[in-house]
């Protein structure tokens, strides 16, 4: 974490991803942002906010409606030397462009062996939470998680936003890089001005516990640290790690963790079956199954789609299930 | 529409040039290099399928009655231009400057057919169906960007524009301006659907004016008109004039693959036909008997040369090193993540490595 007041500033999250966009664009000009509404409106959630008056409109790029035209036109512009940023105005508005990230962006390396790659990075705010029309709030990180070739990043806090950014934008591979809309102003943070990078693949425990581990990412980080504080005063040591890349996890330190409480109590907003709770079960199972106390507890959203936000709290995991869970595994 | 999108052609049926305005440009020299790829492409692309008949390569994608549309076109394009083709287009990559090696090897499965040789900025063929329009509308993007003079060519069939990339890939382009030709192949068919069928529009050219884009409509077997509407198009985009669709109108004498059989939607009688009156080869063949530069023991010369580089490279295709099962681990990422690297070991542990 960033301690010193020096250097630093007090951003939001989405502050944090405009501040990473402004120190890759201007470190390289072969950093280029394109979306809908990303130059003159500054985004939709003000994340290329001032962007396209520094950097200009032919690096800070509004593009027609079309994320499967964003993304398409954004690979052949990474295999031609560009570090294009695509954003989607919403991860459920990704769907149209699931064919270009599926078949080419994800795969154009391992096709060729290499002789073309596309290193893009595909930002999109995802989750409930916010009250936002419907469509706007789904949570499908786990189509990516499973589609070979992109690696998957959630940063939860300003700080990790930045760093995993600039890591992001430097990685040669795709990455899709997922911004947790329920924590874009809900906290503030000091993020240094300075360029860093926070590495891809690694989590972060978040609290040290000794009795349960919470595993989890995203908006659900908070929620998850609420229930481990409460969980504190009942005399229940609870140790949550934000994962913060969901492709490739982190193993060792999941294990770790795991290994060192026997219980586990995994926390994400998507649904349930073949989302990533599936993954890291399967992983506690290759790892660490000898050292379990008790079966994995799972506090997911439904296998409903989301609802729209008159339901979205019942929907959303809360500090109430992930308490039951935390017990559960407990008194197992 | 038809009127207004006039099939345009410089040499006719009957081998006679009928566009005053080329006559000049005809030199020997380029009418016998526009057959010679053709010639090269038409006995590969019989190759092809006779090695898929024998099980020497797997399914193979033919192109016979196409070789105008793609050698016209492609010998529009210069060093470092993109090029995008679909999984029908090795006659183009080919006269681009693919290797036969490496083309022989993607039908035989292989990796290394989607890499081109050195220096040859050529794509790997597009399966999914129009994606490619917006990877050539990108690439050409940069080309701008970076202010080179360079632009993109990008193949496709009409069951193509049935897509949205299709629209997606013309609108960007469109709107910012992108040296790219759109390149249609109307071959009268997507597998089993007919132009007809796909579309209520009588052209397809006619689709470039709901992008403010010039669209050309030709005769795709009139290798001539596709080599100087491309260049021209190609010439324009270098220029600054923007993206320019051609629809080269044309026929696949054969299947849409080996493992296609055309007599269940169509009289196949029509390609024997086609063949008779419409060939570009034998087009091209009677305006070189009738300009006197046509020489028959050339021609032999020219097909046993030919036969010999395929036959050297279906030889070299054959004795390539079997692919190492690593190709398929280790190229995901620039570095293998754990999940890939732990499933590698394991099945390496399993075959006994």
């Amino acid at each position: 974490m960033a301690t010193a007041a020096v250097g630093t500033k007090k951003l939001t999250l989405v502050q944090a991803v405009t501040d990473g966009l402004r120190t890759m664009l201007r470190e390289s000009e072969n950093v280029i942002v394109l979306g809908e509404d990303v130059g003159r409106n500054g985004g939709v959630f003000r994340a290329t906010d001032g962007l396209m008056e520094e950097f200009g409109d032919q690096r800070i790029i509004d593009t027609p409606l079309a994320e499967s035209g964003i993304i398409g036109t954004s690979i052949g512009l990474a295999m031609n030397g560009f570090r294009p940023v695509a954003e989607m105005q919403f991860l459920g508005f990704v769907y149209p462009a699931f064919n270009q990230i599926m078949t080419h962006a994800s795969r154009i390396r391992s096709r060729t062996l290499g002789a073309f790659t596309v290193p893009l990075v595909i930002r999109a705010p995802f989750g409930a939470g916010v009250r936002a029309p419907e469509i706007h709030s789904d949570s499908v990180e786990a189509l990516f998680t499973h589609m070979p070739g992109i690696k998957v990043v959630v940063p939860s806090n300003p700080y990790d936003a930045k760093g995993l950014l600039i890591a992001s934008i430097e990685d040669p591979d795709p990455v899709l890089f997922l911004e947790p809309m329920r924590c874009y102003r809900s906290s503030k943070m000091d993020v240094p001005e300075s360029k860093y990078t926070v590495e891809i693949g690694k989590g972060r425990v978040m609290k040290e516990g000794e009795h349960v581990t919470l595993l989890t990412y995203g908006a659900m980080v908070d929620a998850s640290l609420k229930a481990a504080n409460e969980a504190e005063s009942k005399g229940i040591s609870v140790e949550v790690i934000d994962l913060r890349t969901l492709y490739p996890l982190d193993k060792e330190l999941i294990a770790r963790s795991v290994q060192k409480t026997g219980r586990t109590v995994i926390v994400h907003e998507a649904p349930s079956t073949g989302g990533l709770g599936d993954t890291l079960i399967s992983l506690i199972n290759d790892t660490s199954f000898l050292y379990m106390k008790a079966p994995v507890e799972r506090v997911t959203g439904f296998d409903t789609p989301v609802p729209m936000f008159a339901l979205e709290d019942h929907y959303l995991p809360n500090a109430a299930r992930i308490t039951s869970a935390i017990h559960k595994v407990i008194n197992f | 529409m038809e009127n207004q999108f006039p099939k345009k052609q410089i040499l006719n049926e009957d081998g006679v040039v009928v566009d005053d305005v080329y006559k000049s440009m005809l030199d020997e020299s380029l009418v016998k290099t526009l057959y010679t790829k053709m010639l090269r492409a038409r006995l590969f692309d019989r190759k092809g399928v006779n090695l898929q008949r024998q099980g020497r390569i797997g399914t193979y994608v033919p192109f016979e009655g196409q070789e105008a549309a793609q050698i016209g076109s492609s010998m529009a394009m210069e060093e470092g231009d993109w090029m995008f083709p679909t999984y029908r287009d090795h006659g183009a990559t080919l006269t681009f400057g693919h290797s036969l090696k490496n083309v022989l090897l993607y039908w035989k499965g292989r990796q290394e057919g989607c890499i081109p040789p050195e220096g040859k900025k050529i794509f790997p063929p597009a399966v999914p169906i129009a994606s490619q329009l917006l990877h050539a509308a990108g690439a050409a993007w940069a080309e701008k960007m970076k202010g080179t003079d360079r632009a993109s060519i990008v193949y496709f069939g009409d069951g193509a524009t049935s897509e949205g990339d299709f629209h997606e890939g013309l609108n960007f382009a469109s709107v910012f301006n992108i040296p790219v030709v759109f390149f249609n192949q109307n071959n009268g068919y997507a597998i089993s659907i007919p132009v007809e069928k796909q579309m209520k529009s009588k052209t397809i050219a006619q689709k470039a004016v709901g992008y403010d884009i010039e669209g050309i409509r030709l005769d795709g077997n009139d290798v001539f008109a596709v080599y100087f509407h491309t260049k021209a198009a190609v010439e324009k985009a270098r220029s600054g004039g923007g993206p320019t669709l051609i629809e080269a109108v044309t026929w696949r004498y054969g299947a849409h693959t080996t493992a296609d059989d055309p007599s269940k939607y169509r009289d196949q009688d029509e390609s024997m036909i086609r063949r008779e009156t419409t060939d570009p080869l034998a087009r091209l063949e009677k305006y070189m008997q009738q300009e006197g530069i046509w020489d028959s023991s050339w021609q032999k010369q020219l097909e046993q040369d030919i036969t010999l580089e395929i036959e050297a490279s279906v030889h070299e295709m054959e004795n390539e090193q079997p692919p190492h099962v690593n190709d398929m681990f280790d190229h995901v990422f620039a570095e293998n993540p754990w999940p890939i690297e732990d499933q590698k070991e394991a099945y390496a542990l399993v075959r006994g490595e």
